[in-house]
């Protein structure tokens, strides 16, 4: 029978379907960060269990890291204090343990394939809704809650029912300025922040397939926000030489016995998915969200939709834009900004401050911006150094801080005050994400950059 | 761990008519810093039931003593965003034992199911028909029975099914967990590991 590259690697996991009831699910990789793992410990601890297979799971802290100054003590007692707690029971449990100062410590999602840790074929999970990142190496991997994080560590499974497939094709040739972000963001507007819920995605076509890893990565970052669990790209020969040589990933002849296997994760010709969007590449353009959920996205050359152009209730969406302080039909090129943040699991990479840099080169950042550049992990700040991009941003007035989550979700100190505008590359503009009060529109990186540098949004096409 | 088991539950209703209410706004995570499962509660949907300065808004529904009960009537897609299980925390922790909707997002469904709390998904008709019913009368009463998979407007007798499937009813019902369902099959995961490639 035909399958898909998801059928191939979720039915090759199943230890037993339960009759009326979920797939017991068997669990690769497991990364566990500060915020999500305290109480799953708890829990082993009261049960008296220990962690089955300690060696399947991966610890680094990231959501509440500070950005600046991390050689010193944490000032924040109750960040100090997750922070801490993650470490001693990643020490009592045995599990390896990246913390803050740690040289590969990082955005879980950034470190984990760096590390070779995720590999095509392996189910992977984290306390965290964006692990579906790291289906761009043609792995099943998806967020779930601290009860689930318990029974991982408990048992290297999961129950879970074996969600829908979806396939999304993207095909033809991307515009000037459209990017990895852009494509998501369109994607996402097109089924709004539901339209995948109850699926498991796959991403196919030609601008899948000439996109970089870490374009794939911020692709499949995102599937998240149109509800569905995970997404996935076939793993391919850029995939294989992204991965070859990294820490954790196969070697020798098991390298080679790897890549063998890999070569036959994809979709049968013939597989039926549960439902299918086409999409053409040209209809994409730089894009930008103007509302509270990532599903509210336009082009930037587009005006706000007015209520009875949008799916949903005329209220919600009135809320939203009194939030945002928008209006129906307002033009979005132009608004003034006040803040911009380059970085989070979407888009922390070196590809993204490449492009972010490419931009700003030879301006200069606009003095009513307030910029967070931070790197996802201490292996892209690396990276920025030597590839001489520092110098460019520096010229440019920028000031790079050290890895973590940061404003993607202000834990730490890096928040968006109140009523206040962030052109942000992370993956959320629900209220008070950036900050009690902050109002976020998501973009790429380039559209962040030019943000940066004109002080209000800008069309990233004008300076190119 | 074990939690409270649920059979019928009858109560009146605390209706939440907004779309897409994300995890965000459920418990937003600059209070996710504990290391214990306490008190979560205090802090559900904190910015839309406090000023800045911690004072009640008096327009939110938690604020607003003419509504009350353990169930909670969300809009459409409730629960989307982050995985945080922080925001079934903070439902149960507020004194929910059931949610309604006429859609949830996965996970959250998912966090609920395993803490104690009742996802219950009906048509966006019958949600439309519970909060007119609320809105006339904000004592009026729900009913949900889990053995019979149904939820009932009491007043009227207006009732319609819901999905669940036979295993997570079983659990509900009984109290039961899946970790200990998954210890007693130890030897059969294990099996499968050795055979898998990484």
């Amino acid at each position: 029978m035909s399958t898909t590259l998801f059928d191939k690697v979720w039915d090759s996991h199943v230890v037993r379907k339960i009759a009326d009831g979920p797939d017991v699910f068997f669990i690769d990789r497991h990364f566990i960060h500060e915020v999500t793992s305290p109480v799953a410990f708890l829990g082993l601890k009261e049960r008296g269990i220990k962690v089955l297979y300690p060696e399947r799971t991966f610890a680094t802290a990231d959501h509440n890291t500070p950005t600046i100054n991390q050689h010193l003590p944490v000032a924040d007692a109750l960040s100090a204090n997750q922070l801490k707690a993650l470490e001693d029971n990643a020490a009592e449990y045995g599990i390896s343990h990246w913390g803050l100062g740690h040289q590969k410590n990082g955005i879980v999602h950034v470190v984990g394939p760096e590390n070779g840790i995720t590999l095509p074929g392996a189910t992977i999970v984290c306390g965290d809704s964006h692990t579906s990142t790291h289906g761009a190496f043609g792995a099943i991997a998806f967020g779930i809650g601290t009860s689930e994080v318990e029974m991982v560590m408990a048992t290297q499974c999961i129950m879970q029912p074996k969600p829908k497939k979806m396939r999304i094709n993207v095909n033809g040739t991307l515009s000037k300025g459209v990017g990895p972000k852009d494509v998501a963001l369109y994607i996402i507007a097109q089924l709004t922040t539901s339209g995948g819920t109850g699926y498991f995605a796959e991403y196919a076509g030609n601008v899948f397939e000439e996109m970089s890893m870490e374009g794939r990565m911020t692709v499949c970052n995102l599937s998240i926000e149109m509800g569905a669990r995970g997404g996935m790209i076939a793993p391919d020969q850029k995939t294989f030489d992204f991965l070859e040589g990294r820490l954790y990933a196969p070697k020798g002849e098991a390298w080679t016995k790897a890549v063998e296997y890999w070569k036959t994760l994809k979709t049968d010709t013939d597989a039926v998915f549960d439902a299918e969007l086409n999409i053409d590449a040209a209809d994409i353009e730089p894009m930008i969200t103007y509302g509270t959920n990532p599903g509210m996205g336009i082009g930037i050359s587009k005006n706000i939709p007015s209520a009875n152009q949008v799916e949903g209730g005329e209220e919600t969406y009135k809320k939203s834009l009194a939030y945002m302080g928008f209006h129906e039909n307002d033009v979005m090129i132009g608004k003034p900004i006040d803040f911009v943040f380059l970085g989070s699991c979407t888009n922390g990479r070196i590809e993204d401050f490449r492009a972010f840099t490419e931009i700003v080169k030879g301006r200069k950042k606009a003095d009513n911006v307030t910029a967070w550049l931070v790197p996802g992990s201490h292996v892209v700040e690396a990276q920025i150094k030597e590839e001489g991009l520092l110098d460019i941003l520096t010229e440019a007035g920028f000031v790079l801080r050290q890895p973590g989550c940061s404003a993607c979700l202000a834990m730490n100190d890096d928040k968006v005050p109140a009523g206040k505008y962030a052109v942000s590359t992370s993956n959320r503009n629900f209220e008070g994400r950036q900050g009690p009060g902050s109002r976020t529109l998501l973009a790429s990186p380039i559209m962040a950059a030019a943000a940066a540098v004109t002080g209000k949004l800008t069309d990233p096409r004008d300076l190119m | 761990m074990a939690y409270d088991k649920f059979t019928i539950l009858t109560s009146s209703a605390v209706p939440l008519p907004i779309e897409n209410v994300d995890t965000d706004q459920i418990i937003p995570a600059r209070f996710l810093k504990a290391t214990k499962r306490e008190a979560f509660g205090d802090n559900l949907f904190r910015d839309w039931r406090y000023n800045g300065d911690d004072t009640p808004k008096a327009d939110f529904v938690l604020n607003d003593a003419t509504y009350s009960g353990k169930i909670l009537v969300g809009g459409k897609n409730f629960g989307s965003g982050s995985s945080r299980e922080h925001a079934a925390w903070a439902v149960y922790d507020y004194g929910f034992r059931a949610v309604v909707s006429s859609f949830f997002a996965d996970i959250f469904k998912g966090n609920c199911l395993n803490i104690g709390v009742l996802p219950v998904q009906v048509s966006p008709e019958f949600a439309d028909v519970i909060f007119k019913a609320i809105e006339a009368d904000p004592k009026t009463e729900l009913e949900i029975n889990l053995p019979e998979q149904t939820i009932t407007l009491k007043a009227t007798g207006q009732k319609e099914s819901f999905d669940i499937s036979g295993y997570k009813k079983d659990n509900m019902i009984n109290g039961f967990d899946d970790i200990d369902y998954l210890q007693n099959i130890k030897e059969e995961i294990t099996g499968f590991a050795d055979k898998l490639p990484y």
